[in-house]
């Protein structure tokens, strides 16, 4: 068995960090959930979580950048570094890494919106946010597809983990909303409440 | 003053000679003389003439500003301002005539429009031709037989050449917020009839770079008389201060409700009946010509309440009314008989406005139902005296913390009532009550919001 | 010319992070929305002020501009 090659450790670190960024935007994703829904973390106050949900993005974003430069600069496969951005322009593997793409293009988009969110409109940024639900799954089945580690082993079981989380988190998310009262109903039902408490006095 | 309130046969307070140059103040101006029905184009352009075109929209706004026309829709905001404002925004904004009248216990509006449509829509060509604007919106309460009569109306004014401006009809929700000028605006985008933060004062904007120019039909229709008799016969009605008429909607202590054309300054007294010379024991209604009243409501639910005896020795002007609290508002005055629990009719209002609350922002939503039931607890039996220091944290929790004056209005009219009904409360601790009418007097509509629906 | 505090009562959902970044002015009221004093701002809290405002989950915070 030969050593560890330059272009081997390039291709391992790119492997790695997609991992690595995979689990973390898995966090950002479940974190966002908790910020929306004003969700709690055990020791840890409401404006730690909003915290912790954008300072996670932006680890994601530095080793997303390093799975990409890495993979680019591996010279074993081909991939231009305009395949990052540009869905499907790459030689190895077109589909699965235009997949890698798209999702990059809207995590890119999320982070830069965010950035600048006091100069947009507040619809505008919360369309652009919800488009991270689309970001998310690109990014597992760009996983699943483009490096045959990924269906098996440690690394299929954090990929299921991950999906694991993100369905959860969804689901809380969704039970939440299914009861909470829309605008229209909201003085009634304190009113109501109200009442009958006075009735008891 | 006769008559129940049905939209076909208006009753009028005062007889007179029609408006004219030549008239002294002579009322009614927007309402025909007594007896005359519903006016359609014809007779309403042989009383009043034709709309003049020689003047342009700068004379006009001039012309407002030099008769004082301020808003009847509640707010009374110097018109001239906003004709003036409109008139230089670019692009041209829309110009919204609101009928909408969410206040239950209002009905002018809706009375004007039903009787005198042609001089409104004469007002809304006017606002139009000074903001500069080819499009008009009439902003209206949700009613059948209205909007018919009101799409015939501009359907016969089309047919004649006389609108330059085209008028579009917009239904509006049967909600009190329903003619807040934000909830209109929101309305006119498509979206619910909910009021919006707004926190830069100016026209409201439709959209980014569109403005609206929204005026109270009322305000419409002395434009349009204003700009055929000008200022100087605008003002022989009024006083110096606030001149001009206004229509009010009079609730008499009988339970009979008439719309009514009155001018500004009008003793309160004269308008509902009342023996203004009465000097009461404290507690004891003052004599009416419907029977003995207790107190008055003036400004309608988001204005205040004033004891009998007070309110008849005031007339209905902000200059006089303003110190005590209250205010003229859109022109609701109701005589409270002495026979019924100010209290529990103030709860019962209380509950509606409560369940009027668009839910949008926390204090409001959360405050206001708290301090409805609050407010049912200390007008039954032997309330818990703890209840009155609750209703007090919570209306300092809501005044100023909503986007819209609902809060802010809400918590007046209550607070008047635990003044002006500060005995009745008494009474209530030792399990007594003055009321021995069960009858409910002030209007409130049946039926509660139940979902969003209702706000489209 | 000063600066301002205030609160969109529309956007607001009582998330409460204001009041936790910034509790030398802002307080909660007994259900979780932002008690926001309609004062100009504190020389000394302008930091912590913008803070506040980055903070705000629903973006219903803002520094404004009082003449």
């Amino acid at each position: 068995m030969s050593g560890i090659t330059h272009t081997t450790a390039l291709w391992y670190a790119s492997r790695a960090t997609g991992v690595v960024t995979l689990l973390l935007l898995t966090a950002v994703v479940v974190l966002g959930i908790l910020v929306n829904r004003q969700g709690r973390l055990p020791g840890l106050p409401g404006f730690a979580v909003t915290g912790l949900h954008r300072n996670t993005s932006l680890l994601a974003v530095a080793f997303l950048a390093i799975h990409v430069l890495t993979a680019v600069a591996d010279p074993f496969v081909t991939i231009r570094l305009a395949a990052a951005v540009l869905p499907f322009a790459s030689a190895y593997k077109p589909f699965w890494l235009g997949l890698g793409a798209v999702s990059l293009d809207l995590v890119a988009a999320l982070i830069l919106t965010s950035l600048a969110r006091a100069r947009m409109s507040r619809r505008a940024w919360r369309g652009i946010h919800w488009l991270g639900y689309a970001a998310w799954p690109l990014a597992v089945v760009h996983s699943l597809g483009s490096s045959s580690d990924a269906r098996s082993g440690l690394v299929l079981a954090l990929l299921a983990g991950c999906v694991a989380a993100v369905v959860a988190a969804v689901a809380w998310r969704l039970s939440r909303a299914a009861r909470e009262v829309p605008p229209a109903g909201r003085a009634a039902a304190i009113l109501s409440r109200m009442s009958a408490r006075k009735a008891e006095l | 003053m006769t008559g129940g309130l049905t939209l076909a046969d208006l009753p009028m307070a005062y007889a007179g000679p029609p408006p004219g140059p030549e008239g002294p103040g002579g009322l009614p101006r927007l309402l025909p003389a007594a007896g005359a029905g519903p006016v359609d184009l014809r007779p309403h352009l042989a009383r009043y003439g034709a709309l003049g075109s020689a003047a342009g929209p700068g004379a006009l706004i001039r012309e407002v500003a030099a008769a004082g026309l301020t808003g009847r829709g509640g707010a009374a905001f110097p018109a001239a301002r906003k004709l003036a404002a409109a008139g230089e925004a670019r692009p041209a904004p829309v110009v919204v005539g609101n009928g909408a009248e969410g206040e239950p216990a209002s009905s002018k509006d809706r009375s004007l429009l039903w009787i005198s449509p042609h001089l409104v829509l004469d007002g809304l060509q006017l606002a139009a031709a000074a903001a500069g604007s080819a499009t008009a919106v009439l902003y209206v309460r949700r009613d059948e037989r209205l909007h018919g009569r009101l799409a015939g109306a501009i359907a016969e004014r089309a047919a004649a050449g006389l609108d330059t401006a085209g008028v579009d009809l917009v239904q509006a929700p049967s909600r009190f917020l329903a003619g807040e000028e934000s909830a209109l605006v929101s309305r006119l985008t498509g979206k619910p009839a909910r009021p919006a933060y707004r926190p830069v004062r100016g026209l409201p904007r439709l959209a980014p770079g569109r403005a609206a120019l929204v005026l109270n039909v009322e305000t419409l229709a002395h434009l349009a008389l204003i700009a055929r008799y000008g200022a100087a016969w605008f003002r022989t009605a009024g006083t110096a201060a606030e001149p001009g008429s206004m229509l009010v909607t009079l609730h008499l202590a009988d339970g009979r409700t008439s719309v009514a054309e009155a001018p500004l300054g009008a003793g309160i007294a004269g308008l509902l009946g009342l023996d203004a010379l009465a000097d009461p024991p404290p507690g004891a209604g003052i004599p009416g010509a419907a029977g003995p009243v207790q107190a008055v409501l003036v400004g309608g639910y988001h204005g205040a309440w004033l004891p009998a005896a007070e309110a008849a020795r005031l007339p209905l002007a902000n200059e006089a009314l303003l110190p005590l609290g209250a205010a003229v508002g859109a022109g609701v005055l109701a005589a409270l008989p002495a026979d019924r629990c100010g209290l529990a009719e103030t709860a019962r209002v209380a509950r509606y406005l409560a369940l009027e609350s668009a839910g949008q922002c926390g204090p409001c939503f959360n405050g206001l139902p708290r301090i409805a039931a609050a407010l049912e607890h200390l007008a039954g039996p032997r309330p818990d005296r703890r209840a009155l220091g609750d209703l007090e944290r919570w209306a300092g929790l809501v005044t100023g913390r909503g986007a819209c004056h609902h809060p802010d209005g809400s918590v007046r009219f209550i607070r008047s009532a635990l003044r002006v009904f500060a005995a009745e409360a008494g009474l209530h601790e030792q399990g007594r009550c003055r009321g021995t009418d069960p009858r409910p007097f002030l209007p409130v509509p049946a039926g509660r919001p139940a979902s969003e629906e209702d706000w489209s | 010319m000063g600066r301002q505090l205030r609160v969109d009562p529309v956007a607001c959902a009582g998330h409460g992070a204001c009041a936790e970044l910034l509790p030398e002015l802002i307080s909660v009221d007994e259900w979780g929305y932002p008690i926001v004093p309609d004062q100009p701002l504190p020389r000394g809290l302008q930091r912590a002020a913008r803070r506040a405002v980055a903070g705000c989950p629903a973006l219903a915070l803002a520094l404004t501009r009082v003449p």
